[in-house]
C-alpha cells in the first residue's frame, strides 16, 4: 500500500479559536433613574430624604438611585405589613396559594429580564442568573403556593398558625434567589413581610415589587425597604416584628442574635461557611475536577455553601491538581452579560479588598498560590480564579471565609482523617464528598457536622429540598417542608 | 512502564505503530459519574459562537466530514455522484473546502478510488463485519487486507461488543491488534458502538483497550444503532485520549457519527474537543464527523452567514 | 345575526392525544348530542396509548408534573363557559379547577409526606419512596358531571400514572370538555384517555385488562363486585373514594419502593 500522506486544503483558522463575544441584549431590562420604597403597595420616598446610588460592578456605572430608608421608614413598612396581615392571615389559604402562583408565574414570564437585571447589579454570569437564579426563584414560588392550603399535612396533630410580620435581611449573592427562599414560605404560612435587600444589589427586590403588582398581591403583604447595615439595624429593633430571617455574614448574624435577646421574636440565620469538598482516590476524576470547579467559582466564589477547601486523597493528590489547574484555564472571566462568561465580576471594591487580603496571607504564610493567565477588564472588580496548595489547616486562608473565587488544597490519608479535618471548623454549612463508593458516601454523610451534604455533586439546590448549617453557619432550614416551620407557630 | 512503539508524524495523519499491554491501559480506568458528565457536556453545547469564528467552525466541520453511505442498496452510480460533492460539496463558492473521506462498504472502494483520483478526499471503508462484527476473527482480519488491497487508506473497523459485554476483554483487544496489523499503511479507526456499550464506564474501558490495541482513531458509532453519538460520549472518549496523550504522548484521533444531522450540533461537537483537548485537535487529522445529511446543513447555515437570510433546504443538491 | 347557524361539536373519544371516533363507527345520543360509543377494541387502544405515555410522565419530575397540571387549571379556567354549560354550572366549574390547582400543589410535596427515612437497627441507609403503579381505569361518577370524574381524575396524575377513563353514562360531554382542557395544555398525549359510551360495556373490559395496573371504582355502583371479581386477575389494586380531598387519595395509586444501602468505610 503507498504511502496515505495526502495533502489537504487548509482551511485558515482565525488568530485565535475564541468564543466571540455574545452579549445577551441589555434592553430588554430598563431600570427607573431614582426607586422609592415599596410600601403598603406604592412607591413611597424615603422619610430620610436620603439616596445612593447602585453600581454595576462590572462596569462601575451607575445604574439607578435608590432610597436609603431611615428609622422611620422602616417603622412604617411594619406598621403597612401589621395592617395587611389583619386580611392576609384571615384570607382562605387556597385563595392565598393562589397569589403565590400567579408570583412564581410571573417570574417565568419575565425571566430574562430580570436575569439580565440580575448581573447587571450584581456581577454574576447571565449563564447563571438565567439558568439557576431565576428558575430556582420561580420554582421556590411554586412549591410554596402549594403547601399554602395544606399545613395540616406538614405537620400532623398540630395547627400551625402565621406568626405574624417577618423581618427579613438578604445578602448580595443571589438577590432575587434570596428574596423567594424568604418570601415564599412567609406568605404561604400567612404572614406578611418586610424584606431589605442588600446595599449593592437592590435592583431586582425593586422589579419583584412590580412582579406583585402584576400578580395582584395585596398591598403591605410584601414591603420592600432598601438601605445599608443601618436600614437592617432599623429593622431588626422594630418593636411589631415576630419573626428575623437573615442571611449574610457570621459576624452580622451574631449582632442581630444579640440584639433580639430575650425579645419574643423567631429567628432563623443562614451565614457563612468554609466547606469542604472532600474527594477520594476512586472518584469518577474528571468530573470530581468539575465538581470541585462548580464549587469554587460559581457565581465567583460568593456563595455561603462554596466547596472553598479541597481535601483530596494524598495518593491522587498530584494528578488531581494537574487536571484543575489545567481545568481552570478554560474558565472565562468577563462580562457578566457575555453568555460565554463562566466567571463574573467581584461585587463590590470592598469584597475585592478583603479577598486581596486574605490571598495576600495566604502567600504570605507560605501557601502556593496558583492563577491561570487571564485577561481582566480595565474597569470594574475582577478577581482571576485561585488555587492554593501547600495549605495547612492554620493557615487564615483554610479557617477564614475568602467568599472569592480562592481555594485551598489540602490532604488526608484516610476516611477519618477527612471527617476529622472536614468538621475542624467553627462553620457547618455545607460538604462535598466524591468516590464511586455508596456505602462510604453514607458513611462520611453520617459523621460530616455540616447541614447538607452533596455525594458526587455540589451546589445542588431544589425548593424541596431543606438548606440550613450546623454551628457557626446559622440555624432554621430554608426549602422543604421543613422550610414552613420557621413560619409557623402551633397552639 | 508500557512496552510501547511510537511512530507518529504530528499534522499527518500517518499511521501510529503503538502497542500498550491492556494492564497498562486499565490502570488509567475509572468511574465515569454520568449525571455530571451529561451535564458538563450540555453546558458545553451552550457555548456561542458568533461571525467569524463560527464561519470558520462551519468550514472546519465541513473538512471534517467522512461523508458516507452504507447501503445494502448502494451502487457504483451512488456512490460516484456522493464522490463528487466530497470533492465539491459547493461548487459556487471556492472557499469550501473538500471533506476528510467518502466513507463505503468494501465493494465500493474500487469505484469510489478511482471517482476521487487525484484529489485530497480520502478513501474510507468499513470492515470486520461491520455493523455487528459477529463474525469471525480470522473473517475479520482478511476483510480488512482485501479491503485495503482494493484502495482504502482509512479502514473503520467494529469491536466485538459480545466479548466485551461477557467479559472477554483480552478478545477485544487482539482483534483490534490484528486488524491494525492488516492495515498496512492504512489508518484505522476502531468503532466502540458505544450505543450498545450500557454506561459511560464501559465507554472509557473500552476507549481505552482500543487505543492500547493501536487505534488511530477511536469512533463511537456504526450510525446502525440507537443512540449513536452524543455529546457526552464524545466527550468521556475526548477524555480517554487526552488522558493517554497525557501520559504518552500519542496522538489518537476522534469520530462521531451517527445522529449528528445540523450544523448547530456539529458546532457543539467542535466546542467539547475544543474545551477538553485545545486548538491542536481542531483539524480533520484528528477529528471527524461521520455524516451524510450534516454537509447540507452545514453549507446551508454557510450561506445563511454570508447573506443574513434564512435559507431553504432546496438550494443544495441531494448529491 | 339570528340567520346564522351555528357550528356544532362533534364528541369523539379522547385517545393518545387525539380525537378519535370509534372504532366500531356506534354513536349514542345523549344531552342532545350525538356522542362516540366506545368498544372494547377502543378500550384497548387507550390502554395501550396509556402505556405509552407512563414512562415519560412518570419519569418527569415531580416540579415538571406539577407545573402541567396547574397549566391544566389554566386551561379550565378559560373554558369555564363551555364546562359549565355541560355540567351544573359555574360553580362546580370553579370547584373542579380550584381542586385541580390543590392536586397540582402535592406533586413536589409527595415523597416528603407519603415516603420516609426509615432508622432501621443497623448500618443501613433505608428509605422508603411513592411511585406511581402504572396505568389507571378510572370510572366516573355521575355527580357531579365535572368534578366528580375531575375528583377522581387528578390524583391518578400527580404521582405520574396514566389514566384510561370511562365518562359518566350521563354525563359525557362534561368529560370531552375536560378532554379538550387536557389536549390545550401541557399534558403529555396518552397520559389522559377519555371513553364515553356505555359504562356496562367498557367497565369489565378495563376491570379485567392485564395490563392495567389499578381501577378506581368510585363510580361502579350496583357492578362494583363483578368488576372486583375481574380485576383480581391480575392483582389490581382497586381504589375507591375515601375523602373528598387528601394526600391519601393520591397515595392509593402509589406504591411504596423501600431501598437499603450499607454505611460503611
Amino acid at each position: 500500500m503507498g504511502a496515505v500522506e495526502k495533502p489537504r486544503t487548509e482551511v485558515a483558522a482565525p488568530a485565535s479559536w475564541d468564543y466571540a463575544p455574545a452579549p445577551e441584549a441589555r434592553e430588554i431590562v430598563s431600570f427607573e433613574r431614582r426607586y422609592g420604597l415599596f410600601i403598603g403597595g406604592k412607591q413611597v420616598s424615603p422619610k430620610s430624604r436620603t439616596w445612593f446610588s447602585t453600581i454595576s460592578p462590572s462596569t462601575e456605572e451607575p445604574l439607578a438611585e435608590v432610597a436609603q430608608a431611615g428609622q422611620k421608614d422602616v417603622a412604617l413598612a411594619v406598621d403597612a405589613a401589621r395592617d395587611a396581615f389583619r386580611t392576609w392571615s384571615r384570607r382562605k389559604p387556597a385563595e392565598r396559594a393562589k397569589v403565590l402562583f400567579r408570583i412564581a408565574r410571573v417570574l417565568q414570564e419575565r425571566a430574562r429580564e430580570l436575569a439580565v437585571a440580575e448581573s447587571l447589579d450584581g456581577g454574576k454570569p447571565i449563564k447563571e442568573s438565567r439558568d439557576v437564579d431565576l428558575p430556582l426563584a420561580a420554582a421556590h414560588f411554586f412549591y410554596y403556593a402549594g403547601w399554602a392550603d395544606k399545613l395540616e399535612y406538614a405537620f400532623p396533630g398540630r395547627s400551625p398558625k402565621p406568626l405574624g410580620v417577618a423581618a427579613q435581611i438578604v445578602p448580595w449573592n443571589f438577590p432575587l434567589l434570596m428574596l423567594s427562599w424568604k418570601i415564599a414560605p412567609a406568605l404561604a404560612c400567612g404572614n406578611t413581610v418586610v424584606l431589605k435587600p442588600a446595599e449593592t444589589t437592590p435592583l431586582t427586590a425593586l422589579l419583584f415589587a412590580d412582579v406583585c403588582r402584576q400578580a395582584e398581591v395585596p398591598p403591605g403583604v410584601v414591603n420592600i425597604v432598601t438601605g445599608d447595615g443601618a436600614t437592617g439595624a432599623y429593622l431588626v429593633r422594630e418593636k411589631d416584628i415576630d419573626k428575623v430571617a437573615f442571611t449574610g455574614s457570621t459576624e452580622v448574624g451574631k449582632a442581630i442574635q444579640r440584639e433580639l435577646a430575650g425579645r419574643d421574636v423567631s429567628l432563623t440565620l443562614e451565614l457563612g461557611g468554609k466547606a469542604a469538598n472532600i474527594v477520594f482516590d476512586d472518584c469518577a476524576l474528571d468530573q470530581a475536577v468539575e465538581g470541585i470547579v462548580n464549587g469554587i467559582y460559581f457565581n465567583q466564589g460568593h456563595v455561603c455553601c462554596a466547596g472553598s477547601r479541597l481535601l483530596v486523597q494524598e495518593s491522587i493528590h498530584d494528578q488531581l491538581v494537574r487536571k484543575l489547574k489545567r481545568r481552570m484555564a478554560t474558565l472565562r472571566v468577563g462580562d457578566p452579560l457575555d453568555k460565554n462568561t463562566d466567571v463574573g465580576a467581584i461585587n463590590s471594591s470592598a469584597q475585592l479588598e478583603r479577598i486581596s487580603e486574605l490571598v495576600q496571607s495566604g502567600v504570605e504564610e507560605g501557601a502556593e498560590l496558583y492563577q491561570p493567565p487571564c485577561r481582566l477588564p480595565e474597569k470594574g472588580w475582577w478577581f482571576a480564579p485561585t488555587v492554593f496548595t501547600n495549605v495547612a489547616q492554620s493557615h487564615r486562608i483554610a479557617r477564614e471565609e475568602i467568599f472569592g473565587p480562592v481555594l485551598s488544597v489540602l490532604t488526608f490519608r484516610t476516611p477519618d482523617e477527612a471527617v476529622e479535618k472536614a468538621n475542624n471548623t467553627m462553620y457547618g454549612l455545607s460538604a462535598g464528598v466524591w468516590t464511586e463508593k455508596g456505602s462510604r458516601i453514607l458513611w462520611m454523610a453520617d459523621r460530616l457536622r455540616s447541614g447538607v451534604v452533596w455525594g458526587n455533586t455540589f451546589n445542588r439546590f431544589d425548593p424541596s429540598s431543606p438548606f440550613g448549617g450546623y454551628k457557626e453557619s446559622g440555624f432554621g432550614r430554608e426549602g422543604g417542608r421543613h422550610g414552613l416551620e420557621p413560619y409557623l407557630r402551633f397552639e | 512502564m508500557s512496552e510501547s512503539l511510537v511512530t507518529h508524524s504530528p499534522g499527518g495523519y500517518a499511521p501510529a505503530l503503538f502497542r500498550r499491554s491492556i494492564a497498562d491501559a486499565l490502570e488509567m480506568d475509572h468511574g465515569v459519574d454520568a449525571v455530571a458528565a451529561e451535564e458538563r457536556a450540555a453546558s458545553l453545547a451552550k457555548r456561542s459562537l458568533k461571525k467569524d469564528a463560527k464561519v470558520w467552525g462551519l468550514k472546519l466541520a465541513i473538512s471534517m466530514i467522512d461523508l458516507t453511505t452504507l447501503e445494502g442498496k448502494d451502487t457504483p452510480g451512488k456512490v460516484h455522484a456522493l464522490c463528487q460533492k466530497a470533492m465539491r460539496p459547493e461548487p459556487l463558492d471556492p472557499e469550501v473546502p473538500h471533506v476528510a473521506a467518502v466513507c463505503v462498504y468494501p465493494t465500493m472502494v474500487p469505484f469510489v478510488k478511482q471517482a476521487l483520483k487525484g484529489s485530497a478526499v480520502s478513501v474510507a471503508a468499513v470492515a470486520t463485519g461491520f455493523p455487528s462484527g459477529q463474525t469471525f476473527t480470522d473473517i475479520k482480519v482478511q476483510e480488512t487486507r482485501a479491503t485495503v488491497a482494493a484502495g482504502a487508506d482509512e479502514i473503520d473497523m467494529v469491536i466485538d461488543r459480545g466479548a466485551f459485554l461477557s467479559g472477554r476483554i483480552g478478545q477485544v483487544y487482539d482483534e483490534v491488534v490484528a486488524v491494525k496489523e492488516a492495515c498496512g499503511d492504512a489508518h484505522l479507526k476502531v468503532i466502540l458502538e458505544t450505543g450498545e456499550l450500557g454506561t459511560y464506564d464501559a465507554v472509557r474501558r473500552a476507549s481505552l483497550v482500543a487505543i492500547a490495541g493501536g487505534a488511530d482513531f477511536i469512533k463511537t458509532s456504526t450510525g446502525k444503532g440507537s443512540p449513536a453519538a452524543t455529546l457526552p460520549v464524545t466527550l468521556c472518549m475526548l477524555e480517554a485520549i487526552r488522558d493517554v496523550h497525557d501520559e504518552t504522548g500519542l496522538v489518537v484521533g476522534m469520530k462521531s457519527a451517527g445522529g449528528i444531522r445540523t450544523a448547530k450540533e456539529a458546532i457543539q461537537y467542535l466546542c467539547v474537543l475544543h474545551e477538553t483537548l485545545g486548538v491542536d485537535w481542531l483539524t480533520p487529522d484528528r477529528f471527524r464527523f461521520g455524516a451524510s445529511s450534516l454537509l447540507n446543513d452545514l453549507l446551508l447555515q454557510l450561506r445563511k452567514q454570508r447573506t443574513g437570510i434564512y435559507r431553504s433546504p432546496d438550494e443544495f443538491t441531494l448529491d | 345575526m339570528t340567520d346564522r347557524l351555528p357550528v356544532r361539536k362533534t364528541y369523539k373519544l379522547f385517545v393518545g392525544g387525539a380525537f378519535p371516533r370509534s372504532e366500531s363507527g356506534r354513536t349514542l345520543e345523549v344531552e342532545g348530542h350525538n356522542v362516540a360509543r366506545a368498544s372494547r377494541k377502543d378500550a384497548r387502544d387507550a390502554v395501550v396509548a396509556a402505556r405509552k405515555a407512563v414512562a415519560g410522565w412518570s419519569g418527569a419530575t415531580a416540579y415538571n408534573r406539577g407545573q402541567v397540571l396547574y397549566r391544566l387549571a389554566e386551561t379550565m379556567e378559560t373554558r369555564t363557559d363551555a364546562l359549565a354549560a355541560a355540567s351544573s354550572g359555574r360553580r362546580e366549574v370553579a370547584r373542579a379547577i380550584d381542586r385541580v390547582v390543590w392536586y397540582a400543589g402535592w406533586a413536589d410535596k409527595l415523597a416528603q409526606v407519603l415516603g420516609s427515612s426509615n432508622p432501621v437497627a443497623g448500618p443501613y441507609f433505608n428509605f422508603t419512596l411513592p411511585e406511581p403503579t402504572g396505568v389507571v381505569a378510572v370510572i366516573a361518577p355521575d355527580e357531579p358531571p365535572l368534578d366528580g370524574l375531575v375528583s377522581r381524575l387528578v390524583p391518578a396524575l400527580v404521582g405520574g400514572n396514566a389514566v384510561v377513563a370511562i365518562a359518566s353514562d350521563s354525563h359525557p360531554l362534561a368529560a370531552i370538555e375536560l378532554a379538550e382542557a387536557v389536549a390545550t395544555s401541557d399534558v403529555p398525549a396518552g397520559v389522559v384517555n377519555v371513553l364515553t359510551g356505555l359504562r356496562s360495556e367498557l367497565a369489565p373490559v378495563l376491570a379485567g385488562h392485564m395490563d392495567v395496573n389499578a381501577i378506581d371504582v368510585t363510580g361502579a355502583d350496583g357492578d362494583r363486585a363483578a368488576l372486583e371479581e375481574l380485576a383480581a386477575e391480575n392483582v389490581k389494586r382497586v381504589v375507591r373514594a375515601k375523602e373528598d380531598q387528601s394526600p391519601w387519595e393520591i397515595a392509593s395509586f402509589m406504591e411504596l419502593k423501600t431501598v437499603w444501602h450499607p454505611i460503611g468505610r
